[in-house]
């Protein structure tokens, strides 16, 4: 009796196999055939296991960098990417991340089903990377065991519904359709993006009404985007570096800077594509069961959607918002630099994907409210707000805010950082008190709201 | 021409284009179109030959159109607009 407790209790905390039991269990109760059983559990770990791989082969060459940067500049320097983050917080807090995954989208369905925010989030690598983010924030701040999981479970459903309920009014106007929603945690970003559009933009026409060179649609791939973009970084701290007095040969490898910045650029695009590959296959079987099961508990809930799904609509907006959302994030970094002196602030570099994706959708939202110069003037801002927002999140982190990459994408970063701080003021069972609360606020809200007759 | 493999792609390859991928086979199932492999990647995956077509968005069309046939999608959730494209589609090359 006693091996067996022993062996549940292994099950239970070795994350690969934890998160494989619940794919079974999930696999059984949707009354799949066997073999269909079998694949599903096995591809769950196997995702698991590839994403910890790669975060193995990410971390060489942001050490790299990181020891390169710090000599060349005298201070952190930090790539935000939410693959890389997440890969090295699944290190320690796979556990807790993976059971308030689990929680976190029943609490989505509760929401969904008793609040006036009908929404069921169907991004699932959102909603993986939300909840390690949550269980590294909560763990700093001093909860574990069930409280953790409980108070992370909460908030991670509340993010689920309060993020597409915040970006709907602009999604109608994109999308025309009033039964669709927006589930990206960028939407902070997008939102600041659509509000300056519609103060800076009025009358501006549509950027759709630009004729845009099609061949800079190569950088849409985006293996080929960050190896260039890691590689220019690469480049510049090794070159800097070089001309140093006590510069150590070792800290390129011994090689030439060119073919350094070469050879490790591209390790850490190879690393962030066998993350993606991990994430694709773990979440494989998670997403439709969500969808499946949500679809029968709340029928009619609006599910939330990945953001590329705005993009079809102004295509040019995405390029726009690409561009100018990382030429924002330069401008950041350039004003980080100049108050390091005063704010011990890391620097944040413009990490080639949360300018790609997060950039481009905020294009659209400001096209939407506000034509080619909301367009234009929101992504700015989002360049600025995403550059801004990790620097302040890093402390909140514990010993992963001494990465040298970090969250990026907006909303992880505004709730990391509320939760950070509240954690600074209230631990223990108050923390857990505050995440409750933060999940029934929309419930109660809706009952105290008087019924339309 | 037999259709055996549909792949659905997009940025990331983690979002959208499971989305899509999960539509794609409703679709399939409605039009009575049987064995056909249905998967979902990343842009950077999509080579010739690694699916007899293609489905995407129109943003990712100048990407995807150079490796075979693309199913581009004005509203890439849009139920009704994939069953037309991707049906039309498919009596096209004979399979329905």
């Amino acid at each position: 009796m006693e091996s067996v407790l022993v062996f549940i209790q292994d099950v239970l905390s070795t994350p690969a196999l934890l998160i494989g039991t619940m794919a079974l269990i999930g696999l059984i109760a949707q009354g799949r055939p066997v073999e269909e059983v079998i694949k599903g559990t096995l591809k769950t770990i196997l995702g698991f296991v590839i994403i910890g791989a790669g975060a193995g082969i990410l971390v060489g060459a942001l050490n790299y960098f990181g020891a390169l940067f710090n000599f060349a500049f005298g201070v952190q320097g930090v790539v935000p990417n939410n693959e890389a983050i997440v890969s090295l917080a699944l290190n320690e807090y796979a556990q807790a991340t993976a059971l308030i995954m689990a929680f976190g989208m029943v609490a989505n369905i509760l929401l969904a089903r008793f609040s006036k925010w009908k929404y069921i989030f169907l991004t699932g690598h959102h909603t993986l990377y939300m909840a390690a983010l949550i269980a590294v924030v909560l763990s700093v701040g001093g909860l574990e065991g069930w409280q953790l999981i409980l108070a992370g479970s909460a908030l991670l459903g509340f993010t689920m519904v309060f993020f597409p309920a915040l970006a709907q009014k602009t999604m109608v106007k994109i999308t025309g359709e009033e039964s669709i929603a927006f589930g990206h945690f960028g939407t902070l970003g997008y939102v600041f993006s659509a509000w300056l559009g519609s103060i800076f933009g009025k009358e501006s026409k549509s950027t759709e009404e630009i004729k845009f060179p099609k061949r800079l649609s190569f950088l849409r791939d985006t293996s080929v985007a960050i190896s260039l973009t890691m590689f220019m970084f690469f480049v510049l701290v090794s070159v800097i570096a070089s001309f140093k007095e006590g510069f150590d040969p070792a800290m390129t490898t011994g090689i030439n800077w060119f073919l350094f910045s070469v050879i490790q650029s591209l390790t850490f695009a190879g690393g962030v594509y066998i993350v993606l590959a991990g994430v694709r296959l773990l979440i494989a079987e998670i997403v439709p069961a969500f969808k499946g099961i949500s679809e029968k508990i709340v029928p009619d809930a609006k599910p939330a959607l990945d953001c590329p799904i705005v993009f079809p609509f102004a295509e040019n907006a995405v390029l726009i918002g690409f561009l100018v959302s990382f030429a924002g994030g330069l401008v950041g970094l350039g004003i980080l630099v100049a108050l390091g002196s005063t704010l011990a602030l890391p620097l944040i570099l413009p990490g080639v994907i949360p300018h790609f994706f997060c950039g481009a959708t905020a294009g659209v939202f400001g096209n939407a409210t506000g034509g080619r110069k909301g367009a234009i003037i929101g992504a700015f801002g989002h360049g600025l707000l995403i550059t801004f927002l990790p620097a302040f999140l890093m402390p909140v982190l514990g010993t992963l805010g001494f990465a040298n990459t970090t969250f990026s994408d907006a909303d992880f970063t505004a709730v990391g950082i509320v939760m950070g701080n509240i954690a600074n003021y209230v631990q223990g069972y108050g923390l857990l008190a505050v995440s409750l609360l933060i999940f029934v606020a929309p419930i109660v809200l809706t009952l105290l709201q008087p019924k339309k007759a | 021409m037999a259709i055996k493999k549909i792949m659905c792609a997009c940025g990331s390859g983690l979002g959208s284009s499971f989305l899509v991928e999960m539509n794609v086979k409703k679709v399939l199932k409605k039009l009575g179109v049987e064995g056909v492999e249905v998967g979902h990647s990343a842009a950077t995956d999509i080579f010739k030959g690694s699916a007899d077509v293609f489905v995407c968005g129109k943003d990712m069309y100048n990407i995807l159109s150079a490796y075979g046939p693309c199913v581009t999608l004005t509203n890439i959730i849009s139920m009704a607009e994939l069953e037309e494209k991707l049906g039309a589609y498919l009596k096209e090359v004979g399979v329905i």
